[in-house]
């Protein structure tokens, strides 16, 4: 029965090319404008670390307090040096670290060659195994290396190739402004989308990072944060022991706390560190901090563009239009029909089977605007850098879950929106239909 | 002369073809007011003038590498004179931003050293005698700094230098009542002022966002050369040769000095490219907007086409019976005309409540402004005058109906 309403069905959209054209296209825009902005929306809102996420902490300090605090009286983004300091001396959650964005530059071999820009982090240790840092040769630096203040690197796959032509390079040294380091680790190249480590910090997404340098290492050798730097009230520092000493924020903390138990003692620790401090005189207000894991912190800094919400809920309304549209099409369509409906159900045809059959109509109208939603898709997402900065179009990308998405999408929604028509085809009264005629 | 009450009872016989038409209307006026509201402000935002004279000009952001922010100051005197050398360049300066660039320096201003609030938020553009003449800024009143002027200072410890030029719209927010030249301000905490020596007509912040908005045109000028290992050239071309100090001018520079980092998406840009990166969003948003707009309204107008061409098709036999009791062609014309203008209008009352709803949220989730009464209007109007232009071609067909149609099949 199934193939033969199929070929019913067929023979009816060819009837009214028309109107059959109208609705695959109907289908077809409003499924691609949706699909074209969820590849953007879903790239940009996904969860970077999936599997850890739940575990992964950014603890914040009030260092301002309430007459510069952000709005809703929120504490800073990050920690000042001193609050800094103190968590990693601590050292109070199993897994820390610390970390802030940095630009060095490094030279090629060869006497003729111009430096170019490497970007990455200051970490610890801990960073590494927290944040599933993949490698391809060696890795992390031991814990002795951040005490040590060790002059050590973990340089990406792409530097490595850059550097040494892709060759296994643990133990030799490069130099990076002017300083010399041994490679430890090479990566694979890694960068998690949206870069939720350092979403105030640099970029959330930025190129993948090229270095990562112990903290301690890049403090002794004053190494600037190439991200942000948030002060509040006069600013009185004149050199780097001032700035360290400041109220300026830079340093972005991640701490791994595995249970809730865990958790709970942490957000204790850090409202006795902020007791601590106002008892020492240093901050003038009550404790007041935070403690959000991953995708709460995402959601909090809207890491997700405004131009993706906005484009997408356009589409979405776009599409409820469509299949409106398409509701009223196939309304006038099927009714039409009601004649030979009637004829059907007089010869026997239970409504069930009149359901089916119109169903079926609805789910091949439905795959055609599917076909024409992909290609319009695949057509859609090589324009989205028309819309999106760089970096971010490049993440909207045609892969199987969303070609699968598309034609399950619009088949499903077509054959919702020929529910109604359909209904109203089974209720056709055979022996109206057939007196009429 | 309107047959409206037939026609009402006629739509109650046909209550799901009405109610889906008049949703597809009111969606379609929530969605194309809100819409065309973002092209507009969009538009008008891409529309800004930068107070440069953008043709001609090349911007450039270099790196140096293993120097120490102190040693910087020489080379960068260098760079600039060996810049100015280069055959095409007309005059070239080293700076820290430039309007539309993307990133620079903002502080508060006040007339009061102990004021607790600042006056106006400005941005700052640390310069030298040059750059005026380069970015072709209109100086309205006073005059420009002298090279005696221009001092050199670390970023981190900066003071105020003794003379500012600020633009006329920030000179208008300090001294509203009063000319502001030869006046003097504060710049963020610090407490030795600075004298407006001239006003320029024009110059926007470095920033497109709307966070930058209510300062956009808000600029001071300062006699300062950062020592800071990073630093911004502006080049303006002599005319017509942009293209060719394109390439000479970093090849120009590595010349002088082979240790430095020129790299980026905003390594090396002509104006042109930096304005088109800056608003790339907004007119990809006003772009992607017309295009949903225009599809939208087709999709509406071909579904009001396709309902109607159905419900004639249904009513063939009424028609010929009125038709053969005497109502004329044009009876018929205007009843179908009518019956879409009501559910029309029923369509757009809701639409309009939509629109204000949609857009109510959009402010309160995206900092959206409020949608002027302007585009909900002019959106009514649109979509009455599309229904009834998607109406007429079913209509006309309706009212060819012979009455012969109401003698068949009886």
């Amino acid at each position: 029965m199934f193939g033969y309403y199929v070929q019913l069905g067929v023979r009816s959209l060819k009837r009214n090319p028309w109107l059959t054209a109208l609705m695959v296209m109907a289908i077809g825009f409003g499924v691609a404008a949706s699909m074209i902005t969820y590849s953007v929306f879903r790239a940009v809102s996904g969860n970077p670390i999936p599997e850890k996420s739940e575990r992964l902490f950014i603890p914040q300090i009030d260092s301002w307090g309430p007459k510069y605090n952000l709005l809703g009286n929120e504490p800073p983004y990050a920690l000042n040096y001193v609050d800094a300091m103190a968590m990693m001396r601590t050292h109070k959650a199993k897994h820390q670290t610390m970390l802030y964005p940095i630009g060095l530059s490094a030279l090629p071999r060869g006497g003729q060659s111009i430096p170019f820009t490497v970007e990455g982090f200051t970490v610890q240790s801990d960073f590494f195994a927290m944040f599933d840092v993949p490698f391809q040769y060696g890795g992390a630096w031991p814990t002795s290396d951040d005490d040590q203040r060790a002059a050590v690197v973990v340089i990406s796959r792409k530097l490595n190739d850059k550097l040494f032509g892709g060759e296994n390079s643990l133990g030799r040294e490069i130099t990076l402004s002017g300083h010399n380091y041994r490679v430890v680790g090479i990566t694979e190249n890694w960068n998690p989308k949206p870069r939720f480590f350092a979403v105030w910090g640099g970029s959330s997404f930025g190129n993948p990072s090229d270095i990562y340098i112990p903290i301690s290492r890049a403090m002794d050798l004053r190494i600037d944060t190439a991200g942000n730097n948030s002060c509040r009230g006069r600013i009185d520092y004149s050199d780097w022991d001032g700035w360290l000493q400041s109220n300026c924020v830079w340093v972005t903390p991640w701490v791994q706390l595995d249970s809730a138990a865990e958790v709970m003692q942490y957000q204790q620790f850090l409202e006795g560190y902020a007791a601590d401090q106002q008892r020492a005189g240093r901050y003038g207000w009550a404790p007041n901090v935070r403690l959000r894991n991953v995708m709460e912190w995402l959601d909090y800094m809207q890491v997700v563009p405004k131009e993706s919400s906005i484009s997408l809920l356009v589409a979405l309304g776009f599409f409820a239009i469509c299949l409106i549209n398409t509701i009223g099409l196939l309304l006038a369509k099927f009714l039409r029909r009601a004649g030979e409906i009637g004829v059907r159900r007089a010869l026997g045809a239970s409504r069930r089977e009149i359901y089916m059959q119109y169903l079926i109509e609805a789910g091949a109208v439905g795959l055609a605007g599917g076909v024409l939603g992909l290609l319009l898709t695949a057509l859609g997402i090589s324009g989205v850098g028309l819309l999106f900065q760089p970096q971010i179009a490049r993440l909207a990308h045609l892969d199987i879950t969303l070609v699968g998405l598309t034609l399950l999408v619009s088949i499903f929604a077509t054959m919702v929106a020929a529910l109604y028509p359909t209904w109203r085809a089974a209720q056709v009264q055979p022996a109206w239909q057939l007196k009429s005629n | 002369m309107l047959q409206i009450k037939p026609i009402l009872v006629a739509l109650k016989r046909h209550k799901s073809g009405t109610i889906l038409i008049a949703l597809q209307i009111a969606l379609t006026l929530a969605i194309v007011c809100n819409a065309l509201f973002i092209i507009q402000q969009r538009v008008t935002r891409l529309q800004r003038p930068t107070g440069l004279q953008e043709s001609d000009l090349l911007t450039i952001q270099s790196r140096f590498v293993g120097v120490t922010d102190d040693g910087v100051a020489p080379l960068v005197r260098s760079d600039v004179l060996a810049l100015r050398q280069v055959t095409g360049v007309e005059d070239a300066y080293a700076t820290n931003s430039y309007p539309l660039r993307g990133g620079g320096w903002s502080t508060g201003t006040r007339l009061n050293p102990d004021a607790k609030k600042p006056t106006a938020q400005t941005t700052q553009y640390f310069v030298d005698e040059h750059a005026l003449a380069t970015m072709g800024a209109k100086l309205i009143a006073g005059r420009n700094f002298n090279a005696g002027e221009v001092i050199v200072a670390d970023p981190k410890s900066l003071k105020t230098p003794p003379q500012a030029i600020v633009t006329k719209a920030l000179a208008e927010k300090l001294y509203p009542k009063e000319p502001a030249l030869g006046k003097p301000f504060y710049l963020g905490d610090d407490k030795t002022p600075a004298t407006i020596i001239g006003i320029v007509e024009r110059l926007q912040v470095p920033w497109s966002g709307t966070w930058a908005e209510n300062f956009n045109d808000n600029a001071v000028l300062l006699p300062v050369q950062l020592t800071s290992n990073f630093t911004v050239y502006m080049i303006r071309a002599k005319p017509g040769q942009l293209a060719d100090i394109t390439k000479s001018v970093p090849a120009a520079l590595f010349k002088n000095n082979r240790m430095r980092v020129i790299t980026g998406e905003r390594g090396i840009r002509t104006f042109a490219m930096v304005r088109e990166q800056a608003y790339k969003s907004d007119r990809g948003m006003a772009i992607l907007m017309g295009v949903v707009c225009l599809v939208l309204l087709a999709i509406t107008a071909a579904g009001i086409v396709g309902l109607t061409s159905f419900w004639v098709g249904q009513r063939r036999k009424q028609i010929g019976v009125r038709r053969a009791l005497g109502a004329t062609k044009r009876d018929i014309l205007s009843y179908f005309l009518t019956e879409n203008l009501l559910i029309g209008i029923v369509g757009v009352v809701i639409g309009a409540g939509l629109a204000i709803g949609m857009n109510l949220w959009l402010v309160s989730h995206f900092e959206m402004a409020r949608l002027s009464m302007v585009y909900v209007l002019a959106g009514v109007v649109l979509l009455l005058l599309l229904g009834q232009g998607a109406v007429l071609a079913p209509a006309m067909r309706a009212s060819r109906v012979s009455p012969i149609e109401a003698t068949r099949s009886v």
